[in-house]
């Protein structure tokens, strides 16, 4: 290759054009996508007499990002290190059976304490199973996956403990039209983008997943970053479970998998840029990879398509976005 | 001088891996403001004994210490720390990360708890500045940089660590010869800094031009340190291999051993290649020389359609082929030994006997698989030294790796066969056994085209020499042409007349 890719000669027309990366970096495309979406929805919609770009709606439709939108974040950054998760989903369950029962005979704080715990504890155990006894990411968390999924079907045998309505405001206030929960949401996910793009341990995230050779001679611990992401991953994951505890009013043993929150936060993850190997991407893309799903949900309810077709169409645009990623990173190294 | 300022010296350090030896008792110093010279053939421990050095093995005997104080090393940010920087052969940089963020990586500076990139972009800029580097700016993409600029990226990240020690281990190995030569000037403004610099090389000219002393490993023992002045290559090639290498290339091919026309090209070009008119003929070895980004790799990565050409004529073997894909390429009879064997040449994790076998059971045209008995003559042909055939490629030496995958190659029987940097991180021995080996293979009738950037290889081993530039062949020499002539060539720019430039003949 360096016989090749230095130099152009200048006879060459193949130039690089620096203006093109801006438009050609995911986290742009998706919400440029997230974008289009959203006003072919409306034009659709517009034709069969609907409105779709209503104030209700609208909300309706954040409100719709805000589990999704707190998972994906979390599952960014343990994807940036170049791991996963899909231990998720039993955690959002457990998280949502943990916080209503304590609920109902603690305090709302212990409650709120006890799920960011438990949350710390699993991504604890994920990150140092990971890096500890150097178990692959899929089979380690699809390990702790079925431990969770064991412990909830062992003990709960459907909805249990009651959240009290003080808390429940999380699920259903709202500020002027925006609901609190987007609050959550955003709080989250700038707190994640401050600490991916503005700390060392973010620099060091990236490190680790563009490669973790690299990272460790440069002196990075990357052990530690890799448990790190893992623990913080599964806060964000305690945070979704305590806003679905809120709106359920109950914890419910199928809180997480019902939505299938282990599969749809990496689908969205990966729709918005960041690469599954690790070291590229970002959350600004995953909030928008998590719009783009939650507008398409909404146009087809509008449209009242069956569900065979919706799932089709948000398949292929998975495909299609990774895709796409892919010819431009081959494009780049070529 | 090194009596006086001894600022690193290594004592006895030992190492073994899963049982096998690979240091006994080495002990090394050095002085500041010293090159010293690390020199042995691969396996000889060299790599092991920097990576003691920089804190990524744990010795097992044996102590380090620097500036009176000893160490012992566990984590590389230990070692680096202390003041020791280590080049690797493999860069350690995050492609998809900037300059700035590559040279602090592990260390950023921070502002109220927060990485301050714009304090880390300027004190970037500033270490280019003294490291007297142009072209890079602290916010490019690191994917974007060249093979050498990567390299500088990599230095100045050391430098920015403040280290007292560089190791650099082969750095010259991925450079052209003119890219080399600024790596030199750069290694002789760091010396004359203060720092001192430990400077593994297989390029023994380089060796005798840059360092003060020069230390010689074989088989993970020290043979011996001498003064460079008081020494000269044959002193040190015969304690490298413990024999002397008088011969260091095979005659050439006999005018009379040179037969018909294998591989013809005519108006061959694409997007990096242009007006390439070439003809490879059965037993003659045809060189082709040129600086990096000339277009010699993709010369080569064309005729064996791996980027294929796009425009122009080529026949293989008197038929008409233009090789879209490296299949059609190899069903007529082609085969390539690509430049970066572990990412393209071996699968790393399978034995000698899978790797070897990989053409043929995926190319039923050239042939089915040799029988066992064939596949053992085979790799005793290429001579091929290593723990059995069922060991993992990963495990070998560089020139056993190489031997592997020529042995890949020959199993299809081909007709034309194209080296591309043939001898590139292997140790002397194993590389004049590649010499002589390919010579052999000429002579039995195979049309042989080597790629080297190394000069005194490529004139060394060829029977005429295309000179590339450009994208594409500025001129031929005949054999034993000085290296003065390929470098002229190499780097006077053609005219701007594509049609002026099939001028094979011009300077012969």
């Amino acid at each position: 290759m360096s016989g090749t890719t230095v130099a152009p000669p200048p006879a060459s027309p193949k130039t690089r054009a620096p203006s093109r990366s801006r438009l050609t970096d995911p986290a742009v495309g998706v919400w440029l996508a997230a974008a289009a979406v959203t006003a072919l929805g409306w034009i659709t919609v517009a034709a069969r007499g609907g409105d779709f770009l209503t104030l209700a709606n609208v909300v309706g439709i954040l409100q719709n990002c805000v589990a999704l939108g707190l998972v994906a974040v979390g599952q960014t950054a343990v994807i940036l290190t170049g791991s996963l998760d899909l231990s998720v989903a039993y955690l959002i369950s457990l998280g949502t059976l943990v916080a209503a029962t304590t609920m109902e005979d603690g305090g709302v704080v212990t409650a709120v304490l006890a799920v960011l715990a438990l949350s710390a504890a699993v991504g604890l155990a994920n990150g140092l199973i990971v890096t500890g006894l150097k178990v692959n990411a899929f089979i380690a968390t699809l390990g702790t996956a079925f431990i969770l999924r064991g412990w909830i079907e062992d003990n709960y045998t459907g909805p249990a403990g009651k959240v009290p309505a003080s808390f429940q405001h999380l699920g259903y206030d709202r500020i002027g039209p925006v609901p609190v929960s987007l609050f959550l949401l955003a709080a989250v996910a700038a707190a994640m983008w401050l600490i991916t793009r503005r700390t060392r341990f973010g620099h060091h995230l990236y490190a680790t997943g563009g490669d973790e050779h690299a990272a460790r001679l440069s002196g990075v611990r990357t052990r530690r970053t890799v448990i790190a992401a893992h623990v913080l991953c599964s806060l964000c994951v305690g945070a979704a479970a305590l806003f679905l505890a809120s709106r359920l009013g109950a914890g419910a043993p199928w809180a997480g998998t019902e939505a299938r929150y282990d599969l749809e936060s990496i689908a969205a993850v990966v729709l918005g840029g960041t690469v599954l190997a690790g070291g590229r991407g970002g959350v600004a893309g995953t909030l928008g990879g998590v719009l783009v799903l939650a507008v398409l949900d909404s146009v087809f309810n509008q449209l009242g398509v069956d569900p065979f077709f919706k799932n089709v169409v948000r398949g292929v645009v998975i495909i299609a976005a990774v895709a796409l990623y892919a010819r431009r990173g081959s494009r780049r190294s070529a | 001088m090194q009596a006086t300022q001894t600022m690193l010296a290594m004592r006895g350090v030992s190492k073994s891996f899963l049982g096998v030896r690979v240091l006994h008792g080495v002990s090394l110093d050095l002085a500041a403001g010293e090159v010293h010279a690390l020199v042995g053939e691969n396996g000889a421990g060299k790599s092991t004994l920097m990576k003691v050095l920089a804190g990524e093995h744990v010795p097992d005997e044996g102590s380090i210490v620097l500036d009176g104080t000893e160490h012992a090393f566990s984590h590389p940010a230990q070692a680096q720390t202390a003041g020791i920087g280590i080049i690797h052969q493999e860069f350690a940089l995050l492609a998809h990360r900037t300059v700035a963020e590559n040279v602090f990586l592990g260390r950023e500076p921070t502002r109220h708890g927060l990485v301050d990139r714009r304090a880390m972009e300027a004190r970037t800029a500033e270490l280019l500045a003294d490291a007297g580097v142009s072209g890079i700016t602290p916010r490019t993409y690191v994917r974007d940089l060249s093979v050498a600029r990567q390299q500088t990226v990599e230095i100045v990240k050391a430098l920015a660590s403040d280290v007292r020690v560089l190791v650099m281990d082969e750095p010259t190995a991925p450079l052209a010869d003119h890219e080399a030569g600024l790596l030199h000037d750069l290694v002789r403004r760091l010396a004359a800094r203060g720092l001192g610099i430990l400077y593994i090389s297989h390029r023994l000219r380089e060796v005798f031009e840059l360092s003060q002393r020069i230390t010689v490993l074989k088989d993970g023992r020290h043979v011996t340190t001498a003064h460079t002045a008081d020494t000269d290559t044959d002193q040190v090639v015969r304690a490298m291999v413990g024999r002397e290498l008088s011969a260091y290339y095979p005659p050439r091919a006999h005018p009379d051993d040179i037969g018909e026309v294998r591989l013809t090209v005519t108006g061959g070009g694409n997007d990096r290649l242009r007006g390439i008119d070439l003809a490879l003929r059965a037993g003659e070895i045809t060189g082709i020389a040129g600086l990096e980004g000339s277009g010699r790799t993709s010369l080569a990565r064309a005729l064996f359609g791996a980027a294929p050409f796009t425009g122009g004529t080529m026949t293989v073997g008197g038929n008409a082929l233009r090789p879209r894909t490296p299949r059609q390429a190899i069903r007529a009879g082609i085969a390539l030994v690509t430049e970066d064997r572990k990412a393209e040449g071996l699968a790393l994790r399978q034995s000698v006997r899978d790797n070897a076998l990989l053409v043929t059971r995926a190319v039923p045209a050239r042939g089915g698989p040799p029988a066992a008995r064939e596949l053992t003559a085979l790799l005793e042909r290429v001579r091929l030294q290593a723990r059995g055939e069922d060991q993992e490629t990963r495990y070998l030496s560089g020139g056993n790796q190489q031997k592997v995958v020529i042995a890949k190659w020959l199993a299809a029987r081909p007709r034309v066969l194209l080296f591309d940097e043939p001898t590139r991180g292997v140790d002397v021995g194993a590389k004049a056994a590649i010499h002589t080996l390919v010579r052999e293979l000429a002579r039995e009738g195979i049309a042989v085209l080597i790629v080297s950037s190394e000069l005194p290889e490529l004139i060394g081993m060829s029977d005429r020499i295309l000179v590339m530039s450009e994208g594409r062949i500025a001129g031929e020499l005949s054999a034993g042409a000085a290296e003065e002539d390929v470098m002229r060539l190499a780097t006077t720019a053609p005219s701007g007349d594509p049609s002026a430039l099939s001028g094979k003949d011009s300077l012969a």
